[in-house]
């Protein structure tokens, strides 16, 4: 058994802003070489989290370290070993690629001839070569991210926080940016990224924590998560005149609660054996004369895990329109 | 050993001031407009106020050209209505997660401040000079040497440059770029209009002319005024302990401040 290195270690931390509690006792652990995720809607404390671990805003309490130094009393010393990219893209318009990871290498002290030198080697390896004498403001959403990104690799960090690195990016752009992140991983860094997409943490994250309203409400591998659930997924989807009729059937049947999506109307409901429990509710719809549209078994997603555990209230990203119904 | 690691963090301040002065310079550079418009601001106040008031104040002064009244007040006026910049660039900063940014690298945080009062300054240089040219090309007439009209720039200069780590300070207490333009007026208008910068001040009511002697806008402007005209110079002396005044309090309470800013 070798034990792992842990690399961010973060406990009991909250910051309060009055009443909001943004950070409300959160303790998480991230090992050397892993892709950590935090999952959760708007406004459940994940920025403040990450601002927290970049030295950016001290916790009211609770400890937080990294690599064994406390962001509390060793700020500078831990800025030398982080890179942060941000929700927003802090590129600046009026620079072009090249003077801005120039300026951030002179802001790192590194030497010129050096920062010269990475500032060549990130913009080829950010395929921002070509546009690298451009300033920013031309520059399409995921060639921002990727100039953010490098801007923050500049000081060649051990650990890297990525705040909601492809929110707003259209599918290829996201997929592009993971197989970089995958890469910097693949080197040895450490990562810690925030997001909204259950997709992106199933993809990237080796470890999630989902977090709701400053706590964290499930930690654990996504394989973890979705087997915590451990049940099938069964879902229905029927004409919507049939819509009532199949509810109370199903919940009958399954002697559950049924979950229904709001936007596709389909109907569903957990079972420890889901191809026997869709062979019962196909047979009571028979009976009632009711013809399915659609019918599947799955095993649950994270989009389920997250809907279960944090309660359906938050439905700000569209990929989690599902609420639960009684 | 000590001074050494003191030299060489001192060192390291200077280099990241000037990387962030480098970077504020370029958005001038990149934003013509911004600096083109700040600076026909002030070459309006200049034509209106020459062209509107310069009549009835030389009738009631005859022989003298108001021009040579009014550029000096119009010189000051300029540097501290530019002031009102810097608080605004600071929170589009702040706002636009370039802050975050350069807080997250192991800098030195005052930088992020100095950097954006001393690229500021350079801005203000330009258009101050500027109206020195708009000025003479209107008829104002130097009366004393060069080493005095250098002197006049550099307190109008000086005073300008205290006055913006004021504004900057305010811009992060109030920390809206809309609301700060408007509290910086309330600071900046009085100070330049009850002033000698556009009419003497023996023409305002006692009570005002209290206030107006002896603020520092008045006493910049007439020691402008003497370097540039000729004439007694001992205010010169008030400006600086003014400036130097308002830099001992404003830059330590601004960099406080920056600290708790998010």
């Amino acid at each position: 058994m070798d034990k792992k290195q842990t690399v961010i270690q973060v406990k009991n931390v909250k910051k309060y802003y009055g009443d909001v509690k943004a950070l409300d006792g959160i303790d998480l652990r991230v090992d050397k070489g892993t892709i950590y995720g935090l999952l959760g809607p708007n406004g459940a404390g994940k920025t403040t989290l990450v601002r927290v671990l970049a030295t950016l805003i001290e916790p009211d309490s609770g400890e937080v370290t990294v690599n064994g130094v406390d962001v509390k009393h060793h700020p500078t010393k831990i800025r030398r070993m982080i890179g942060l990219a941000g929700q927003f893209a802090a590129v600046d318009d009026f620079l072009t690629g090249r003077e801005t990871l120039m300026m951030v290498a002179r802001l790192y002290h590194v030497p010129k001839k050096e920062a010269k030198k990475r500032t060549d080697e990130l913009l080829r390896r950010l395929s921002l070569s070509d546009a690298a004498d451009r300033p920013a403001k031309t520059y399409s959403g995921g060639m921002r991210r990727r100039l953010d990104l490098g801007a923050s690799l500049v000081g060649k960090p051990e650990v890297l926080f990525l705040d909601e690195p492809t929110t707003g990016l259209d599918p290829r752009t996201r997929q592009e940016l993971w197989h970089l992140i995958r890469e910097l991983v693949d080197e040895g860094r450490t990562l810690l990224l925030t997001t909204q997409y259950l997709e992106e943490a199933d993809a990237l994250c080796d470890y999630i924590s989902i977090i709701d309203r400053g706590k964290v409400v499930k930690q654990g591998t996504t394989n973890e998560l979705k087997s915590s659930l451990g049940r099938d997924v069964v879902e229905v989807k029927v004409e919507d005149k049939n819509q009532d009729e199949t509810l109370k059937i199903m919940s009958s049947v399954a002697k559950c609660d049924t979950i229904v999506d709001d936007i596709t109307k389909s109907i569903s409901v957990r079972a420890a054996k889901g191809a026997d429990m869709l062979v019962k509710i196909v047979t009571q719809l028979e009976k009632a004369g009711i013809k399915p549209k659609d019918l599947s078994v799955h095993r649950p997603s994270l989009d389920d895990v997250f809907l279960a555990v944090t309660g359906n209230k938050s439905t700000s990203s569209s990929k989690l329109n599902k609420r639960g119904e009684k | 050993m000590e001074s050494s690691t003191m030299m060489k963090s001192f060192r390291m301040t200077l280099s990241d001031i000037g990387a962030i002065v480098r970077r504020n310079i370029m958005r001038f550079r990149r934003t013509p407009e911004i600096i083109v418009f700040s600076s026909i601001q002030p070459i309006m106040f200049l034509l209106l106020f020459n062209y509107v008031f310069g009549g009835a104040i030389s009738a009631a002064t005859p022989g003298a050209k108001y021009i040579n009244f009014l550029l000096p007040g119009i010189m000051a006026q300029t540097a501290l209505f530019s002031t009102l910049q810097t608080p605004i660039a600071l929170i589009e900063d702040l706002d636009k997660g370039a802050i975050d940014r350069f807080r997250s690298l192991p800098m030195s945080r005052a930088a992020v401040l100095a950097g954006r009062t001393f690229a500021d300054s350079m801005r203000m240089t330009f258009i101050v000079l500027i109206m020195l040219v708009f000025g003479t090309i209107l008829g104002f007439r130097y009366q004393a040497g060069g080493g005095k009209l250098m002197a006049a720039l550099g307190i109008v200069l000086l005073f300008g440059y205290a006055f913006s780590w004021l504004t900057a300070t305010l811009g992060m207490f109030i920390r809206n770029s809309e609301a700060v333009q408007t509290a910086g007026f309330l600071f900046v208008f009085p100070l330049t209009f009850a002033s000698s910068a556009f009419v003497p001040v023996d023409t305002m009511p006692n009570w005002l002319q209290v206030f107006s002697r002896n603020q520092p806008v008045t006493q910049l402007i007439n020691s402008v005024r003497s370097l540039m005209l000729g004439g007694p110079t001992d205010q010169v002396w008030i400006i600086i302990t003014w400036s130097l005044v308002i830099m001992a309090v404003f830059i330590p309470l601004a960099i406080w401040k920056f600290g708790k800013t998010v």
